[in-house]
């Protein structure tokens, strides 16, 4: 009877931590980075395993440097460093990785408060960021089953489908099976649809997250391919194309989730995933570069804000919006 | 039948198995209690009796002249020792009325004798609050008070609170179970009192033998049975007429102005013991549970007798205590000892182990958007969390903090162990003083 503790009410709490959301999601990746290293060879987990170290690594020294508390152990940073491996070809080189983890970890997210305060997707902003800056490094393509660890100067490149689907000359469009399966030209996070897909069941089955933004996201794509097909291909091969390649289940699952950088409210996270579908296709179809699933995450983060203001819930008891409904 | 509920809420897990099916067990009266007057919400009582007058069992022992007050009755025959400031249940020094039981019990004259039947209306509004009836559930607002409503305001649905949704407490189960003849009782009154031929009785789906006996008896007497889905905060009024007849409590507005009057079901008892017998409020059932307590009870305790002894009645402790809680682990508070008195709102008494009290680090918010899915009231916890820090009072209330009924489903499922009600809490602590200061100028 020494040492009675008195706090404010609730004295219970549920044993979700943030440390527990964020290896769920790391569990949810190892299907997909599984897929890849049986695609693409050990060099994708190797690539997957320096960003991840460089991501948690550039977190501990800057905060070590700007003397705010080390907040590793919470696994946002791992995160960051997995998913922006996901976001490269696995012939990129080590200095890639090291480049992409400091804008992540450093601009994207301590710059802005740390975790919880990013606008932005970090391992977006890191892909971004180095597809803008080695354009050529960061589109090379390798082909399934060609490499092992080190990458040959020879590599066999392929194509992505949507780059093929823009430019017919670039090579043949793989099968529907293969997309989903894997085996197909991409990042090493990206090519197999069934692992992403996967992951995604076992966070919803966790509740780390809702259905919500996947399910919107890939469906907004899926209905505007379809109904406005690319040149040349049939309604289906147009839609089924357009979510089976380009990272869409990847960014859908994985990134259009991410908590901080969207909508607080169920509302908002449909309108949320909507613009991400729309602006996807328009990207796609309309711009040059063949992807869009990145940019259109990263404009939505951008917007975020303004569709949490739109969409606040009504408040239990406001019934100036609405009646009080009778018996 | 489909389960009633209300949108958002927890699913705290119950811990009720360790009470659930323990009969009540009667406490014997200690030799010292202790009767704080401040044990409901209105004017302040003064005492009617001196130190050194001898007082009978339920004799009253303090009152006021206000309408919006509740009388207080000695639950023992004895001395008054001492009229002084002790600890009560706010962990505060309050006048309270130190009673030596005598161990004779002399009771006091009954607070009526009339023939249950014949009340009127008015009659039966002036026995409950003569009875000190509070609301039992904790909040402890004067019944009387409740069941008197402006003329203008006219009362459609009679709810009675049998929820019970805080996790470890059994005691409305108990009195379901072993008061049944009581509630129905006390029931048919309030039907009569309200000139109302039904009356709703929401009752969570994990009672099912009260449930099951309470559908039994109450055939033919228009109480009907609402089973309600178990849920955190099932038991808030707003939360409990949504589930049952659908109305929405305006913000700021009472249940009485969308026809309704809610009343926990140990009330219930309680005015049928009023009404039936003339005896005041001047005992209450206790569960007494938590992972320190060697032996989890429900007791059914005399007002004033400190908590101690309720804890040797239950064989004590096991483990080293680190939090004493009264009422229940989501909206209960703290206590700073035992030495403080059982009061009209003690539904329960919560010891708690290290285990439970372990301090977490809070993380910076990650927007993941559980609190804003649980708030019963559909509120933004986590925005009014930040503004609450930054003391912005404007943006608070635009914000409708002011609709916070601190049920603090939002800090237990936070997963960065924000803590939000209280933060929130303090937000709404500033705003009332400052418009206190207002008030002043």
């Amino acid at each position: 009877m020494e040492k009675i503790i008195v706090s404010s009410s609730p004295h219970i709490k549920d044993n979700v931590r943030t440390s527990g959301i964020m290896r769920d999601v790391l569990i949810a990746l190892i299907p997909a980075l599984i897929a890849s290293v049986f695609y693409f060879g050990i060099r994708a987990a190797y690539i997957t395993a320096l960003c991840m170290i460089f991501c948690v690594g550039t977190e501990f020294l800057w905060q070590k440097i700007v003397g705010r508390p080390v907040t590793i152990c919470d696994g946002t940073a791992a995160v960051t460093g997995m998913l922006l491996a996901f976001n490269l070809p696995v012939s990129a080189p080590w200095w890639i990785c090291l480049i992409g983890s400091v804008v992540a970890i450093v601009i994207a997210k301590q710059f802005f408060g740390g975790v919880g305060h990013n606008f932005m997707n970090p391992a977006l902003v890191g892909r971004a960021f180095l597809l803008a800056s080695w354009p050529v490094i960061m589109t090379k393509w390798t082909k399934p089953f060609s490499t092992g660890f080190i990458i040959p100067a020879d590599v066999v490149t392929s194509a992505t489908p949507l780059a093929i689907l823009k430019n017919p000359e670039a090579g043949a469009l793989p099968g529907f099976l293969d997309m989903f399966l894997g085996k197909l030209g991409g990042c090493i996070g990206e090519v197999s649809t069934a692992a992403l897909l996967l992951g995604g069941i076992y966070l919803v089955i966790r509740k780390v997250i809702s259905v919500r933004i996947p399910i919107t996201y890939i469906l907004t794509v899926a209905v505007l391919t379809f109904v406005f097909p690319s040149t040349g291909l049939s309604a289906f091969d147009s839609m089924m194309y357009n979510i089976l390649s380009g990272g869409l289940f990847l960014g859908a699952i994985f990134m259009a989730t991410d908590y901080v950088t969207s909508p607080i409210t169920s509302r908002g996270q449909i309108i949320f995933a909507l613009g991400c579908g729309i602006l996807t296709f328009v990207i796609r179809r309309f711009g040059a570069y063949p992807e869009g699933v990145s940019y259109s995450i990263l404009l939505m983060n951008v917007v975020t804000p303004l569709i949490d203001r739109w969409t606040k819930p009504r408040p239990f008891g406001n019934t100036k919006t609405k009646k009080g409904g009778v018996q | 039948m489909a389960k009633l509920t209300f949108s958002g809420g927890i699913h705290p897990s119950g811990k009720k198995n360790a009470t659930k099916d323990k009969p009540l067990v009667e406490l014997a009266a200690p030799e010292v209690l202790y009767f704080p007057l401040g044990q409901h919400i209105g004017a302040p009582l003064k005492p009617l009796v001196s130190v050194g007058d001898r007082v009978l069992k339920m004799q009253k022992i303090a009152d006021a002249e206000a309408f919006v007050s509740a009388p207080l009755h000695s639950s023992v025959s004895g001395k008054v020792k001492d009229i002084g400031m002790y600890l009560n249940h706010t962990n505060s020094k309050v006048l309270t009325i130190v009673i030596e039981n005598d161990g004779l019990y002399e009771e006091a004259e009954p607070i009526h004798t009339q023939s249950i039947d014949d009340l009127s209306p008015n009659e039966m509004r002036r026995i409950i609050r003569e009875a000190g009836i509070v609301g039992m559930g904790g909040a402890g607002f004067p019944t009387h008070v409740k069941l008197s409503p402006p003329e203008d305001k006219e009362i459609t649905h009679l709810i009675v609170n049998a929820a019970e949704c805080e996790p470890y407490l059994t005691s409305d189960r108990r009195v379901m179970l072993e008061m049944t003849d009581d509630i129905i009782g006390g029931l048919k009154c309030l039907m009569r009192l309200l000139n109302l031929s039904k009356c709703y009785v929401g009752i969570e789906d994990n009672a099912p033998e009260a449930i099951a006996l309470l559908e039994e008896k109450v055939k033919g007497t228009g109480i009907e049975i609402k089973v309600l889905k178990k849920k955190y905060p099932q038991g808030s009024e707003k939360q409990i007429i949504n589930a049952i007849c659908g109305k929405e409590v305006p913000m700021g507005k009472l249940p009485m102005d969308v026809g309704c009057i809610v009343i926990n079901i140990g009330t219930v008892a309680e005015i049928y013991r009023a009404l039936a017998y003339g005896i005041p409020l001047h005992r209450r059932i206790v569960t007494v549970s938590g992972d320190a307590i060697s032996n989890p009870s429900n007791l059914y305790v005399p007002l004033g007798t400190p908590f101690s002894y309720l804890v040797d009645a239950c064989g004590g402790t096991n483990e080293e205590v680190h939090k004493i809680i009264m009422g229940g682990p989501m909206m209960g508070i703290a206590g700073v000892s035992l030495d403080i008195p059982v009061v009209k709102g003690t539904s329960g008494l919560l010891l708690f182990s290290e285990k439970y009290t372990r301090h977490e680090e809070e993380l910076n918010c990650i927007r993941c958007g559980r609190c804003v899915n649980v708030c019963p009231m559909k509120l933004l916890p986590t925005t009014l969390d930040m503004y609450s820090r930054r003391g912005d009072i404007e943006i608070l209330i635009e914000n409708n903090i002011l609709n916070c009924m601190e049920c603090g489903s939002c800090t237990y499922v936070c997963p960065s162990k924000r803590h939000l009600v209280q933060s929130i809490r303090l937000g709404k602590q500033k705003i009332n003083a400052t418009r206190a200061k207002e008030a002043k100028k």
